[in-house]
């Protein structure tokens, strides 16, 4: 995709984004339903007159239709604003609903993996540091998914709430739910498993992967949906406490006006990357791996990070001895090339990648780390300019 | 408001070769920079970089989120990309450990000095070089300048209230060559004026005051706390040895120190001569023991190489107007020359001499003594706005 590149210093006009692990751009289907509600369908949804009526129509079928995609009743569907408040309910909300039906003894513990987006993993920090649980963070092996050894060590009976992600973000490794599901069950029964599949949506089947997590987080923002809309999956058996006090809807689990529009583009996003997955997952993996095997050949010394049968379609994370990944970006975003150093805070700058630490990678490793995302809008282009601008940049950076 | 010309100077030229990468704190002198670069080269050719260097709390000077909000918009503003680098490990590494060990080790380093030397004109200008920038440019106040046989000159800023000469008394050929300052042959206030002229956010924004990285309610003494353990000492008669009391933390105390100390017998006030933090002593004593003849420096560095008069002893070989060359060469191995021993202390003749690896400082008259860690400046005797070197005090 071609978008104009002024302000950016770009030596050349065309500009490959591949950084849609970061976010991907709105699909036309998503605007398309959600133009209505940004208009005449403006009403609370909360109301008693027609208004509201037509708005709560519209909010009832996304919850009817992301429901049934993500493989849960629509009564199981809290919609939030995003991931991270998807997240933080999990954590929060679920470990509070469980700590309550345990007044016994000490605090629930809390196993995550130490892979996990900061969306968890400092909830667990917080968590544990509010309430005094302890926190088991557990590391994941070379090839860049949980240490199932590790994990059945973590979960002991004390346990009350584990958080394993569906697929990292930054190397795009899908994690073994199903296992994991089995230890957790084996080693801390009644412990509730979360698992935030943001990650997951564009590439794998979400309601077969996620089913054994009795909490599933989602962003829409990362499959072609509006930025501000998500959604906590909360199975039946499963309870959250609530973290906003207010108005008390979502049946009481997330009080404040529903975003219907964001919801509505929420849906109609998922609808049509569901419909079109395989094809997708076919034509986009197999540009990914172009890129990669192309890349690793261009590039001496590289190293592509996690096992390639064990990762989504959409994520290539190579690294790239004696060069900074910080000043790649820069170069890269010249050469009219949009990828990602893995993590970045809120400011934009690069900061030392947890994942990759977790995986076993030392500080000058993991600051080498290049995360080339593609969606479903990347096409064969995009490869190629990579391919032709990548190897000079991380030339030049060597030299 | 995008602005692409800068009243008085020549506009933007596509084919200057030039790329500056500007380092923008958020603060009004940076932000002045930048918009004098866009002026003088063209938005193209001039990006931003904001440091991140601190990831601990702050509320001032270089650290906080809030500047490097400032620093993107006021680039948005001047039409040039901005990027923000993440240097937060190296400075821990140079410039906050070293501040911790010092005071444990009864030293007061210069975090600026240090941040200067390791951060902005070491690894800044590497990246900058990496990233195909001819040059890095910062908000100080100061000057470089080529003399005709191509030497590089560091000279202190237009505005003497605001001379920054004496942080960058590092800085060598190499680093100067690449380096810009802007703002350096202007007054703050022209620079304050100029950037409300053009409309910048920070036009009115304080400058910033003491250790950037030390939150002004916790203080130094709650920073080095939660850091490492302070200690209690003795305050000791600097003639007598006697004992006079207490201090709560021999690692709060500096050299030179006035403030806590009071007063002795003679009504007068007492200054700090000495600190042991081993020993767990602080020496005080009357206003003349508080005073030096000389200073010992170490990590010397020099604008233009060791001074031939160094060197060669005896007759320095280069110009008249090099320093280190006295009329009569003698004595061997030394020059004259003016010593700063503050930010923005008044500058003082000395004559300077080299033992081993360390330069031996003799001022013409005593001076309060510097505590150790601090820097000393070495300014030109002949042509006193010229930084020579410097040194860090023994």
């Amino acid at each position: 995709m071609s978008a104009p590149a002024e302000g950016t210093g770009a030596v050349d006009a065309y500009r490959a984004y591949l950084d849609h692990a970061a976010t991907t751009p709105l699909r036309p289907e998503a605007l398309e339903a959600m133009l209505p509600l940004l208009t005449d369908g403006f009403a609370n949804p909360s109301g008693a007159h027609t208004e509201s009526r037509r708005a709560r129509v519209a909010l009832d079928d996304a919850r009817d239709l992301l429901a049934e995609l993500l493989g849960a009743a629509p009564g199981e569907v809290v919609l939030t604003s995003g991931g991270t408040e998807a997240d933080d309910l999990a954590v929060h909300g679920g470990w509070e609903a469980l700590a309550a039906a345990r007044p016994e003894g000490p605090p629930p513990a809390v196993v995550c993996s130490a892979m996990e987006h900061h969306a968890v993993l400092r909830a667990c920090r917080s968590l544990a540091a509010r309430t005094g649980a302890e926190l088991r963070e557990v590391p994941s092996g070379p090839d860049g998914r949980i240490d199932l050894a590790a994990l059945a060590e973590a979960c002991r009976p004390d346990v009350g709430l584990v958080s394993v992600m569906a697929v990292n973000n930054e190397v795009g490794t899908v994690q073994p739910l199903d296992e994991v599901a089995r230890i957790v069950a084996a080693g801390a029964p009644g412990a509730v498993l979360h698992t935030d599949a943001v990650q997951a949506v564009p590439w794998l089947d979400v309601a077969r992967t996620t089913a054994p997590a009795a909490l599933v987080s989602v962003s829409a923002h990362k499959f072609g949906g509006p930025k501000g809309s998500g959604a906590l999956v909360v199975r039946s058996g499963a309870r959250v406490r609530p973290r906003l006090d207010g108005g008390g809807q979502e049946r009481g689990r997330r009080s404040g006006t529903p975003n219907v529009a964001g919801a509505v583009g929420a849906a109609a996003a998922l609808a049509v990357t569901v419909a079109e997955r395989d094809e997708a997952v076919a034509r986009v993996g197999a540009l990914r791996d172009r890129l990669a095997d192309g890349l690793l050949a261009r590039l001496p010394g590289a190293v592509e990070t996690g096992d390639r049968d064990h990762r989504v379609a959409g994520i290539l994370h190579l690294r790239i001895p004696g060069v900074e990944s910080e000043a790649a970006v820069v170069l890269l975003d010249e050469a009219g090339v949009a990828a990602s150093a893995g993590a970045a805070c809120s400011s934009g700058a690069v900061e030392p990648s947890h994942v990759l630490e977790a995986m076993g990678l030392d500080r000058r490793q993991a600051s080498s780390g290049l995360r080339f995302s593609l969606g479903v809008t990347t096409t064969g282009q995009d490869v190629d300019h990579a391919l032709a601008w990548v190897p000079g940049v991380v030339e030049r950076l060597r030299n | 408001m995008r602005w692409h010309g800068f009243p008085g100077s020549s506009s933007a030229c596509e084919t200057d070769p030039v790329r500056v990468l500007v380092a923008m704190s958020g603060g009004v002198d940076s932000s002045v920079a930048a918009a004098l670069l866009v002026g003088a080269h063209g938005p193209r050719r001039v990006v931003g970089a904001t440091l991140k260097l601190w990831g601990g709390d702050s509320d001032s000077g270089c650290c906080s989120v809030a500047d490097v909000d400032d620093a993107r918009r006021v680039a948005d503003q001047l039409g040039i990309v901005h990027h923000v680098f993440n240097f937060s490990a190296e400075f821990e590494a140079h410039v906050v450990d070293p501040y911790v060990t010092g005071h444990v080790e009864g030293r007061t380093p210069n975090p600026c000095i240090e941040y200067n030397r390791h951060l902005k004109f070491d690894r800044l200008l590497d990246r900058a070089a990496d990233l195909g920038f001819d040059a890095v440019a910062t908000g100080h106040h100061a000057r470089v300048e080529r003399d005709p046989d191509g030497t590089w000159r560091l000279l202190r800023g237009a505005d003497p209230a605001k001379d920054q000469s004496y942080v960058l008394a590092m800085l060598g050929q190499d680093e100067l060559a690449r380096t810009v300052f802007p703002v350096g042959a202007m007054t703050k206030p022209a620079v304050r004026s100029l950037a409300a002229d053009l409309g910048l956010r920070t036009a009115a924004k304080p400058d910033s005051q003491d250790v950037c990285f030390i939150r002004s309610d916790a203080g130094r003494a709650g920073f080095l706390g939660d850091r490492v353990p302070l200690h209690p000492g003795r305050l000791v008669d600097h003639d007598s040895g006697a004992d006079l009391g207490q201090v709560a933390a021999v690692e709060l105390v500096t050299v030179g120190q006035r403030r806590g100390m009071g007063h002795g017998t003679d009504g007068r006030r007492r200054f700090v001569t000495a600190v042991d933090v081993p020993a767990r002593r602080v020496t005080i004593g009357p206003p003349e023991a508080s005073y030096a003849t000389g200073v010992a420096l170490h990590t010397v560095a020099w604008i233009d190489g060791v001074p031939a008069a160094l060197t060669d002893g005896r007759s320095g070989t280069r110009s008249s107007a090099r320093p280190g060359e006295r009329s009569g060469g003698w004595p061997a191995s030394s020059f004259d020359a003016l010593a700063q021993c503050s930010a923005h202390g008044a500058p003082v003749p000395c004559t300077v001499r080299a033992d081993a690896d360390e330069l031996l400082v003799t001022f013409a008259r005593p001076q309060r003594r510097i505590a150790p860690g601090q820097t000393v400046a070495l300014y030109d005797t002949d042509r006193p706005d010229s930084v020579v070197g410097s040194g860090v005090v023994r």
